[in-house]
């Protein structure tokens, strides 16, 4: 199959060099820099690694870069517009909803998604939608309550 | 690793925890340092040891208040050699705090700014920490034992006060008035008298001074704190919510390869052959075997994984039988070693304790009890996991790495590579916790021996198999207990013996007059080490549980039964507050609704933890509806950091208490993966609710650990209360309740 040699993230086509089937985690972070995407789990159990694909959570470690090929990809990097934090990142830090960090893009990215499609959830919606995302430090109730304030803000 | 009597090889558990001696040389040499700083004025604190500051040239004591008593040096005469902390106050009013201590998420970046801030009389985003850079920061043991807000805040307190003093006297003298009359806030010094004001950095401008001080400078005391005390934001959280801020794994340096290892297929296994020419054929590859070790470095990850996967290796696995989950605790009991004297010390908060006739008082007590209580290991499971980037340069190796002993690392390393330390740099990043599973440098030692072999720097993180397999665990272990109880309901007896899981918080915080409590080191099967609150957990948990049968047996309330048998205060108080909270008094017990506490002491905190569980049927899953915790750690530092780790101990502490245990057997980790090791998700978190008792009398102690001991017992309670079914395992319910 042909290498992969470019990808189009945060609205800008970079140019890669990848063999199709390597992650698409390897290729932000070894050679784009694109380091706010984290390894976790290597398995798809964890959601530390989660960009979007045309919008929708995918993880990245389980993504080979040949599909990501002509789709826009979103990271963590290339959320806040014009310098304007996103709705979700605002919120997180408004809730002290991060204790080491390391999971916070991931979840960050898995939100950006969910609130996409559900502007209004329940905390049922929230837990369920994101049981997929660990984190070890325990700040899932602080995500909760980013979540529910971010929906706020953006509905209103 | 060897515990204090060095009779245990494996168990690291406690010697983590002594005191933060000893006072070792600090490595920036002089000529480098205002090359590196700036001009300015910088402050260091020499640890309080007359004899050492005598000894490095007469620096004096400084008597506080007003005047300028501590020693200056200029250039040509060395820096002391006893530094417990320091700080640089540059041109432009920058504070550059420098510190041992790292962050893994405890969020002590943020509370030692507010400590600094507190008494330099500064705002929060003037003042920037450097930490854990074994070249820039003074010595430190490392991060654990909840010792930083006991001693590193009050440390930087002291340099931060003596620092402001100083910027005080030189705008006096600039002034030519009493220092007496001026006024230091806001990053300035200012004269009430004359309107006059200076800022620091205007102070600071042009200077090249060093000042080192033993400070006894009076601290503002709780009641008066106006930065500390108040909950303020992580400081760098913005970093963390942009992906902006670099990890130990995101560390990047020209021209890196990209690490991986070689794992033998079981502990114990020896590398019989090797044939690396596969690999070594690759284009980039660089190969490294020494005696049983052996990995790959590529230009890279699928590279070097493709290198490791072609490596031609046999191993000889370990001959007998070995232990498995199966038989665990029958292997702990049978390869306990004796128990030590009554009072040994192990480490710095426990100790056997050997207290009245324990033996007659059981013998005539009107209630006795007897039971078996075991505890799995479990894996810190950090969600980042061990990583390094070595770089060797004219001889001198850099490292940055996740660790909590970023000194210890840089031993490690310079005994590795027989390099004197001096000639090798350790950096922590803040990274992606810990909770005491990141005590050692493996990746840093492994990332080195690539980096050396291939003459460019390596990156080497470990996968999450590794981390699960590699790593060291809480320790397991089997308490067994024996208690006596008069009709009134008094405790009369106590024995506990501890095998293997450690002897934090072994002793009891009830009064017994007769007691006998041990702890007994064991051959652990498994590489077994430090843990968030170390054996505090399991102590409490078996002790906790033993308290609600006892109080079943002699026909008390739970909490009636405990606070009968207390007479510390403090403890007390945080039972009666989270009781409250609780509605404890107004609970209604079903069959499929319990109700249960657990709580102690540990570390200078104090903690009750309530929980209420739920059975959606008869042998179904447990699952935890509500839990209130109240703690008491003296004078809060930063309200809203303390709430997150309270609530973030009780999430984490409910792995370990429900599901959480590694099986293993033949030397092998059978669920080294999320998949089929189950961690604590969205689903399983139930409301928290905190309640901080605040005393501003009390000294600050460290709270990142203590609030995870209550969780466990209060479940376990909650079953009984619901079922009737007495549990005495950790994990409680891996399986579901079977009834």
């Amino acid at each position: 199959m042909q290498r992969v040699r470019s990808l189009t993230i945060n609205g800008q086509r970079v140019a890669v060099d990848a063999e199709p089937a390597t992650p698409l985690l390897t290729v932000l972070r070894d050679q784009l820099g694109l380091t706010g995407t984290k390894y976790g789990c290597g398995e798809g159990q964890c959601g530390a690694c989660t960009v979007l694909l045309n919008g929708f959570p995918r993880r990245s470690c389980q993504t080979a870069v040949g599909v990501a090929a002509g789709k826009k990809i979103t990271t963590i990097e290339g959320l806040a517009r014009n310098g304007k934090l996103h709705p979700l990142q605002q919120a997180f830090l408004d809730e002290g909803a991060l204790q080491c960090g390391y999971c916070t893009p991931g979840m960050i990215m898995t939100g950006v998604a969910f609130l996409r499609a559900n502007p209004h959830p329940s905390e049922a919606d929230i837990r369920r939608f994101m049981q997929g995302n660990l984190c070890r430090c325990g700040t899932y109730p602080r995500i909760v309550a980013a979540f529910r304030r971010a929906a706020a803000i953006k509905s209103s | 690793m060897s515990d204090p009597r060095g009779r245990n090889p494996v168990v690291e558990v406690e010697r983590y925890e002594l005191d933060e001696a000893p006072v070792r040389p600090f490595g920036l040499e002089r000529r480098e340092f205002f090359k590196l700083m700036g001009a300015g004025v910088a402050i260091f604190l020499l640890n309080d040891m007359p004899t050492a500051a005598q000894e490095s040239g007469g620096f004096v004591r400084r008597r506080p208040r007003r005047g300028i008593q501590g020693r200056r040096f200029n250039f040509g005469e060395p820096l002391p050699q006893n530094i417990g902390a320091w700080l640089h106050i540059g041109e432009t009013g920058k504070v550059t705090v420098y510190t041992g201590k790292v962050e893994v998420g405890q969020n002590i970046r943020t509370s030692l700014t507010q400590a600094v801030a507190e008494e330099l009389r500064v705002g929060m985003e003037a003042i920037h920490m450097v930490m854990g850079d074994t070249a820039r920061v003074p010595f430190d043991m490392g991060t654990f034992g909840s010792r930083t807000t006991p001693t590193m805040n009050l440390q930087l307190r002291r340099v931060a006060a003596a620092a402001r003093e100083l910027m005080v006297e030189m705008a006096a003298k600039r002034w030519n008035v009493s220092a007496a009359r001026l006024v230091a806030s806001d990053g300035k010094v200012s004269d009430p008298s004359s309107g006059r004001s200076l800022e620091y950095g205007e102070l600071a401008r042009g200077q090249e001074m060093a000042q080192a001080i033993v400070a006894e400078d009076p601290l503002r005391p709780a009641t008066e704190w106006t930065v500390e005390g108040k909950s303020v934001p992580k400081v760098n959280a913005l970093e963390f919510v942009t992906g902006q801020h670099h990890f130990p794994a995101d560390i990047r340096r020209p021209r890196m390869l990209f690490g991986k290892i070689l794992r033998p297929p079981a502990f114990g296994a020896t590398l019989q052959s090797f044939d690396a020419s596969g690999a070594a054929a690759m284009p980039g590859v660089v190969v490294v075997r020494e005696g049983d070790f052996a990995g790959v470095a590529a230009p890279s990850e699928p590279e070097a994984e493709r290198a490791l996967a072609a490596l031609k290796a046999e191993w000889k696995l370990p001959s007998g039988p070995q232990p498995s989950n199966q038989n665990l605790f029958e292997y702990l009991k049978a390869h306990a070693e004796p128990a030590g004297h009554p009072g040994e010390e192990f480490g710095f908060f426990g100790a056997n304790e050997e207290r009245g006739a324990v033996g007659p008082a059981l013998a005539s007590a009107a209630h006795r009890l007897e039971a078996t209580y075991t505890i799995a290991y479990i894996a810190h499971a950090p969600l980042e996991p061990r990583a390094a980037v070595a770089e060797w340069q004219d001889g001198k190796l850099t490292v940055w790495t996740g660790t909590q002993r970023p000194f210890g690392v840089r031993n490690q390393l310079a005994e590795a590579f027989h390099l004197p330390e001096a000639r090798v740099r350790v950096l922590m990043p803040d990274m992606g916790s810990a909770y005491g599973g990141k005590h050692t440098g493996e990746a840093a030692v492994e990332a080195a021996r690539l980096a050396k072999a291939a003459g460019r720097p390596v990156k080497l993180v470990w996968t999450r198999e590794e981390e699960f397999t590699w790593a060291y665990f809480r320790p397991a272990g089997v308490i067994e207990i024996k208690s006596g109880a008069n009709a009134n309901g008094l405790l009369t007896a106590w024995e506990f013996h501890n095998y293997n899981s450690g002897p934090s918080a072994i002793r009891t915080p009830y009064e017994v007059p007769n007691q006998r409590i041990a702890f007994y080191p064991t051959r652990s099967p498994l590489r077994q080490g430090s843990y968030r609150a170390l054996a505090a957990t399991a102590n409490h948990f078996a002790r906790e549980a033993h308290m609600d049968d006892v109080a079943r047996q002699v026909k008390m309330d739970p909490l009636e039964f405990r606070l009968k048998n207390l007479k510390d205060e403090r403890l007390k108080a945080v039972f009666q507050a989270a009781a409250e909270r609780f509605g404890w008094r107004e609970r209604k017990t079903t069959r499929h609704r319990g109700f249960g506490m657990g709580g102690g002491f540990e570390k200078g905190g104090y903690v009750a933890t309530f929980a209420e569980i739920s059975l959606e049927r008869p042998g179904g899953e447990v699952r935890v509806r509500r839990v209130v915790t109240a703690f008491d750690c003296g004078a809060v530092v930063n309200p809203d950091g303390l709430r997150n780790q309270i609530v973030g101990a009780n999430i984490m502490g409910l792995g370990g208490a429900l599901f959480e245990a590694i099986e293993f057997a033949d030397g092998k980790i059978l669920n080294n993966r999320f998949s089929r090791y189950r961690v604590p998700r969205f689903s399983d978190v139930p409301e928290i609710e905190v309640i901080l008792i605040d005393r501003k009398d009390q000294p600050s102690a460290g709270a990142g650990e203590t609030p995870i001991v209550g969780i466990a017992p209060a479940i376990r309670n909650a079953i009984l209360d619901a079922t009737g079914v007495h549990l005495y395992s950790l994990p409680l319910v891996p399986h579901g309740l079977k009834a």
